[in-house]
């Protein structure tokens, strides 16, 4: 199972989308909500979708159409999205009236834009593309179920290119009942310095984050896709190193393969000593870069991990912003995506230079 | 040549019966579910009829053994996902690579939507026991956790084709040697989000619906859940019971028309039917029963029969919708339709369409009035479409 990264598209808290330079710096917030840097939208979407859409179909779409502008392909074989929480705006607004007005006087275009699969519904209606389409919302397992799906539908010769990837947004009520969780450090808080961790909480993010994939190699690939694992309540950091060490060697390598190790990291103590411990044993004197910081913590942030990673492989560079810890002897070869969602859902991507 | 994907057991909940025995004797008897809301706090009771599962939610949390401030959708889940690994006879799975794949739409937007009333006066109120089950993906893993699944887990949401995309990714990672046994259906229970949300666009029917009459006026909502248990045929083999059959052919194609309507000559539709009769290696002469999406909507029933029409024409295999029974699940709609297609494969049934009265002046076939038994049937189609365009269609045919 290896497909090739052809194009992606991103926006991201961080200037992802549209900018020439990878990461040329880090985007600093001081504030535990960092907000995505959205493009000049009627510059990417067709502006007679576009008054329709609401935030997150925007954000979604101009990231996938970027990706799909950038590799080349007008329809692809198949439209696989993953996000956790859906379209919260719309979700909010329908449900907030229903309250409201006592089930009285609602209208339908909130409900409309309200299900899950709608980002994937309407790239699918901006390209004309009637192939498989398919969406999940499986908390800190969606992009990665997306992920999956593409990769098999790849080895099923089903498609020669597949778009997926995933997208989730914060709203003012969302933000307001996840804090409540305990999730967040206390407002200020700059992003830049919740690495290494220091108490409990994170900041919270989002992202919108697509790839094109494709079954054979191009001249122009970011990098090729190893292997891509998942797994779901370890027992305990055994469990999770035996996970990881098991993951690797089904794809022929030992860590001392991995040249450089994303963590998700996110700042909140609680669930940074599972990489802490980690670089004690099968990651030490590893190479490792952080990425929550830049975007934040919510469910798919893999999918900005495994944006960074093509990236580097194909740059040959580590951003500044990714606070790198070691020293890289050469450019990156194989990377390592190692994240856990709230200590639940665990997920390897293994990526390779081409 | 694809390795093949049996069927070892089936569970349901719906409005016609709390398990598969009470929703076989109803459809035999032509017991339909809807009636006045009971269970939903909603203004429209005495309005618009459902067809709510006839259990309030201490029953259900009772029967299944959870706490009674559990979402309905994960009540009803587990009722159904259950019972289907007992009819496996794999309630414990031991060494075998299990997964579960789980559908839904609403989550846990029964509990939200209590919660929203206190939240929406001040942002500090709200009893969060009412939105930590909000997630779909945490609905599915409240009863992933209570089955001891934890292989792999994953939600699919692509509106009323949901389970059924649910049950194709499990046939997928079956044949790819992924899994050994999935436990793949989905499970929707009524909220006043949903009721409202359908009512805005005015496709619900105010008396019991008609799909594929003529003067069909639209759907009514229901609620409940369906689950197939997926073996692989080293599982089969080892099952003391005889599979319900393979799923043998399995589309998904998108209509890319419209958010919310199907395009008028139903694209979407033909590809997921046509899709599905390819990969099983089957023409539409080999299918001996459609089970329809058929939710009694102007604008479904005309696109599913026009692409039906184009697919079979001249020659029909009887059909129906048994939302004439159960309403529109929504995200549980394709498990429970997959599960009366799998009893329909093995007991030779082809279910009623109930309160068919006129034929459809633009098709040609007109869909089955009354329960047949003893059919032989080799190759049973079940049709799920939904919102967004997403169209999904499944084949079951006898091993």
């Amino acid at each position: 199972m290896k497909a090739f990264i052809r194009a992606t598209g991103n926006i991201s808290p961080q200037k992802t989308f549209g900018h020439p330079a990878f990461l040329p710096e880090a985007v600093a917030y001081e504030r535990n909500r960092l907000s995505c840097i959205e493009p000049d939208y009627k510059h990417v979407l067709d502006p007679k979708y576009l008054r329709r859409m609401s935030r997150i179909i925007r954000m979604g779409a101009a990231a996938a159409m970027e990706c799909l502008r950038e590799g080349g392909i007008t329809k692809p074989g198949a439209i696989i999205t993953g996000t956790a929480y859906g379209c919260l705006e719309d979700t909010g607004m329908f449900l907030s009236k229903l309250v409201e007005q006592q089930e009285d006087m609602l209208t339908p275009t909130a409900f409309i834009q309200s299900t899950h699969n709608t980002v994937g519904a309407q790239i699918a209606l901006v390209l004309g593309c009637r192939e498989y389409n398919n969406t999940y919302v499986h908390r800190g397992f969606s992009f990665e179920s997306a992920l999956l799906d593409a990769l098999m539908y790849l080895e099923e010769g089903e498609a020669t290119d597949v778009l997926t990837g995933s997208v989730d947004e914060i709203t003012d009520a969302s933000h307001a009942i996840l804090s409540r969780f305990d999730l967040y450090k206390k407002d200020p808080v700059s992003n830049l310095g919740i690495l290494p961790a220091t108490g409990k909480g994170t900041i919270a993010g989002e992202g919108a984050t697509f790839f094109l994939m494709s079954a054979e190699p191009g001249d122009a690939d970011y990098a090729v896709l190893e292997g891509l694992h998942t797994f779901y309540k370890p027992g305990n950091q055994q469990v999770i190193e035996n996970e990881i060490v098991s993951f690797l060697r089904l794809h022929d390598c030992m860590p001392a393969d991995i040249d450089l190790v994303i963590t998700g990291r996110n700042g909140d103590a609680r669930g940074d000593v599972v990489y802490d411990q980690l670089t004690k044993t099968i990651f030490h004197g590893k190479e490792q870069a952080q990425f929550k910081h830049l975007c934040g913590e919510y469910p798919t942030a893999s999918s900005f991990a495994c944006w960074l990673a093509a990236n580097i492989l194909k740059t040959g560079t580590i951003p500044a912003a990714m606070q790198q810890t070691g020293i890289a002897s050469a450019p990156a070869k194989k990377i390592l995506v190692y994240n856990h969602s709230n200590q639940i859902h665990h997920s390897l991507i293994l990526l390779a230079a081409c | 040549m694809y390795a093949s994907v049996y069927i070892a057991g089936v569970g349901v909940i719906s409005a016609i019966g709390n398990n598969v025995q009470e929703n076989l004797a109803s459809l035999e008897a032509g017991a339909a579910g809807m009636g006045e809301i009971r269970y939903l706090e909603s203004v429209h009771r005495h309005q618009i009829p459902v067809a709510e599962v006839k259990q309030d939610n201490e029953q259900l949390a009772h029967l299944v053994g959870m706490p009674v401030s559990t979402s309905r959708t994960a009540l009803l889940s587990l009722v159904a996902a259950r019972e289907a690994l007992t009819d496996a006879g794999l309630e414990a799975a031991g060494t075998l690579r299990t997964g579960f794949i789980s559908a839904n739409t609403v989550g846990g937007m029964d509990k939200t939507e209590n919660f929203y009333q206190t939240f929406l006066q001040d942002h500090r109120q709200g009893k969060l026991r009412d939105v930590i089950d909000h997630e779909c993906g945490t609905v599915t893993e409240l009863v992933a956790d209570r089955l001891g699944i934890s292989h792999y887990i994953t939600t699919v949401s692509t509106a009323c084709s949901s389970s059924a995309n649910a049950i194709f990714l499990g046939t997928r990672l079956i044949r790819r040697g992924t899994l050994d046994v999935v436990v793949a259906g989905g499970t929707d229970a009524l909220t006043r989000f949903t009721l409202n949300g359908f009512n805005t666009l005015m496709i619900l029917d105010r008396q019991f619906c008609q799909p594929f009459d003529e003067y069909r006026r639209g759907l009514n909502l229901g609620e409940g859940a369906g689950y197939v248990v997926l073996v692989s045929e080293r599982v089969a083999d080892m099952l003391r019971q005889e599979p319900y059959g393979m799923v043998s052919g399995y589309s998904n194609a998108n209509d890319a028309y419209h958010q919310t309507a199907s395009s008028p000559e139903g694209v979407g539709s033909f590809l997921a039917m046509s899709g599905a009769l390819k990969k099983a290696g089957l023409t539409p002469a080999d299918i001996d029963y459609i089970n329809l999406h058929g939710t009694g909507t102007q604008n479904n029933d005309i696109a599913e029969g026009t692409a039906i029409k184009r697919l079979f024409d001249p020659t029909y295999p009887p059909l129906s919708s048994t939302k004439s029974f159960t309403g529109h699940t929504l995200g549980a709609c394709g498990g429970i339709e997959a599960v009366f297609s799998a009893l329909a494969l093995r007991n030779g049934i082809v279910y009623p369409n109930l309160r068919f009265e006129t034929p459809m002046k633009e098709l040609p076939f007109t869909p089955e009035t009354c329960y047949h038994s003893h059919v032989p049937l080799r190759h049973v189609l079940s049709n799920s479409f939904g919102f967004g365009g997403n169209c999904s269609s499944l084949i079951l045919s006898k091993n």
